[in-house]
């Protein structure tokens, strides 16, 4: 039954998806009709494949990472707060991406930037489990993630205060609050294929993360090895979340929304909510981008500040309910 | 069902900060009865039991199934061969019965999702524990006694050749703590070894065919109930002035209001 249902879910889900596809090319500042598609001559093929086409794909690739890894994280810690924004894997990401920009490094070769990006994230995830310790509960997790993310964020902006860099300021929020614009097919090329060999390790996590359900001790008797599944995660959000942050930079509460209303949909069993997590993900972030580009003003809103705007006050109600259960 | 065979403890040892909590325990478990652990709080009975089901190294000693040690043992294969309900059963997400009963085939399956073996092992589980009508409740929204049933379910679809339960009837009433007892018996009467720690004496000397009685991480006494727990043993165990009279229907535990030692 959860199958199929599960099945029907991601059906839908794929179904949207297309459609916001369609949406997000089309849709801006300009609006582009079907007929250019198929006419390379119009200058406007210029703002499709250029802009709208890398924009769109890094759209669904980091929507659909972000997505995945917070349902993987939640899995992980048996906690639906979790979420690579709020346990400031994200910002660890950034400072890794950052400190790239910092040294000059970042210019040496296209991969620099990505690899110390996912090599703080998963930094990042690995610093949790070790705090959190063996029997990482709710709690310490979060404290431990709002330690990381602040001293993580904090980083950032020393870094790029202390670069000789005359745009500081704003290359800050351009990496604390990320955005989806004018990037190219070479971010996309830079990022994906780390992105898909993180979500196949997270994928492959999802048995151990449904034993899990058992707690730590419960897990290990039905033979999972808890080494494997932390290797598993730290390196699977660390390769998605990582290459998705080195392109876009922090966009957060992706992964803290999307598996909470998937976990209504298809039930709250952690691997069922992999694949579906990753599609509305993919769905979420493309519906914002979306949002944030037709909305009229002088500039356009940053996608980042667009996910915090509707992400925050969600974080606050599903605090509000799970205390409401509590008591 | 695997072929039934003995779990042995060798000698072993666990020491947490200093303190052998479990102290140079030897036993040999035979499938096909249930022996229940016993023994005051502190005794080392529930780190003996997560030795036993090989979710703890030993610090020293060795924990043989059959032949094989279980640390030569894949995770995956000793799962397969030992069911293990911990103390504090943790259930973090609202499940379904049926999806969480089906935890207990993770050892068994693949990375894609149950196959008919597996569906079958978990309709048989929930048939034996009688929560077929249960299914699709949510776990955690259930009773004491009926999560308590649901815990042994995904224990049972695992089907172990050995089951490893600490304290299952801690919670629980009365009444729920004899469907429990009764249901345990039933499992070792399949042929799987059943081996449990119990508080309540009476239902341990009820419920079990051997007790091993344990003391500060010794094994003291290790006898057929009414054998094992003398009035010597439970004076030492537990600081008691007790007795087994004979009951209607079985013996019964006599125990005087009042403490033999002061114990600290």
């Amino acid at each position: 039954m959860t199958v199929s249902r599960g099945f029907r879910v991601c059906l839908a889900l794929s179904v949207l998806l297309t459609a916001l596809l369609v949406t997000s090319i089309v849709a801006g500042r300009v609006w582009i009709p079907f007929r250019v598609l198929t006419d390379p001559a119009d200058p406007r093929w210029l703002i499709l494949s250029e802009l709208r086409a890398p924009r769109t794909l890094l759209g669904v690739m980091v929507g659909a990472a972000l997505g995945l890894s917070g349902a993987a994280l939640q899995g992980y810690t048996r906690n639906p707060l979790a979420d690579p924004g709020v346990l400031g894997v994200s910002s660890m990401a950034a400072l890794g991406a950052v400190v790239t920009l910092y040294f000059g490094l970042a210019g040496a070769a296209g991969w620099v930037l990505p690899l110390f990006a996912m090599g703080g994230a998963a930094a990042g995830v690995v610093t949790l489990i070790l705090v959190a310790g063996p029997a990482g509960d709710a709690v310490s997790f979060l404290l431990a993630g709002v330690i990381l993310g602040s001293l993580a964020t904090a980083g950032v902006a020393l870094a790029l205060t202390l670069a000789p860099n005359p745009w500081a300021a704003s290359e800050i929020t351009q990496w604390l609050m990320g955005s989806l614009a004018d990037r190219s097919f070479d971010d996309l090329r830079n990022s994906l294929p780390f992105v898909v060999v993180g979500a196949a390790l997270l994928m492959i996590s999802g048995p151990a993360l449904d034993a899990l359900t058992l707690g730590e001790t419960g897990a290990r008797g039905l033979g999972v090895s808890l080494r494997r599944v932390q290797i598993l995660i730290a390196a699977g959000v660390g390769l998605t979340c990582g290459a998705s942050v080195a392109v876009t930079g922090v966009i957060g509460f992706v992964g803290l929304i999307v598996p909470h209303l998937m976990r209504r949909l298809v039930g709250a069993r952690p691997a069922g909510l992999l694949v579906p997590s990753a599609l509305a993900g993919a769905c979420l972030l493309l519906a914002a981008d979306i949002l944030a580009r037709v909305i009229p003003g002088a500039n356009e809103i940053q996608v980042g500040v667009m996910m915090a705007a509707l992400g925050a006050p969600f974080f606050l109600a599903l605090l509000l309910s799970m205390r409401r259960r509590l008591t | 069902m695997t072929t039934p065979i003995d779990l042995i403890a060798e000698g072993l040892t666990v020491k947490l900060g200093g303190a052998a909590v479990v102290d140079n325990v030897t036993l040999t478990f035979c499938p096909g009865k249930v022996t229940a652990v016993v023994g005051p709080n502190g005794a080392g009975k529930s780190t003996l039991m997560t030795c036993l089901a090989g979710v703890r190294r030993p610090g020293a000693g060795i924990v043989r199934l059959g032949d094989a040690p279980l640390p030569e043992l894949t995770d995956r294969r000793r799962a397969q061969a030992i069911g293990y309900l911990p103390q504090t059963p943790e259930v973090a997400w609202p499940l379904d019965v049926r999806t969480f009963v089906c935890l207990g085939r993770t050892a068994h399956r693949g990375l894609f999702g149950a196959g008919p073996a597996d569906v079958r092992a978990v309709d048989q589980a929930l048939e034996a524990t009688g929560l077929k009508t249960f299914a699709d409740r949510i776990v955690t929204t259930l009773s004491g006694g009926e999560r308590a049933r649901v815990l042994i379910a995904r224990a049972l679809a695992g089907e172990p050749s050995w089951l490893l339960a600490d304290e299952p009837l801690t919670g629980l009433d009365v009444g729920h703590q004899l469907d429990t007892a009764v249901l345990l018996r039933r499992i070792a009467d399949a042929g799987a070894g059943v081996i449990v720690t119990l508080h309540d004496l009476h239902f341990a000397a009820r419920a079990a065919d051997r007790l091993v009685v344990m003391v500060a991480g010794r094994v003291i006494a290790d006898d057929a109930p009414v054998d094992a727990l003398t009035p010597k043993v439970l004076a030492t165990a537990y600081g008691l002035d007790a007795h087994w009279v004979e009951g209607a229907d079985g013996p019964l535990l006599d125990v005087a209001w009042r403490r033999t030692a002061p114990r600290d």
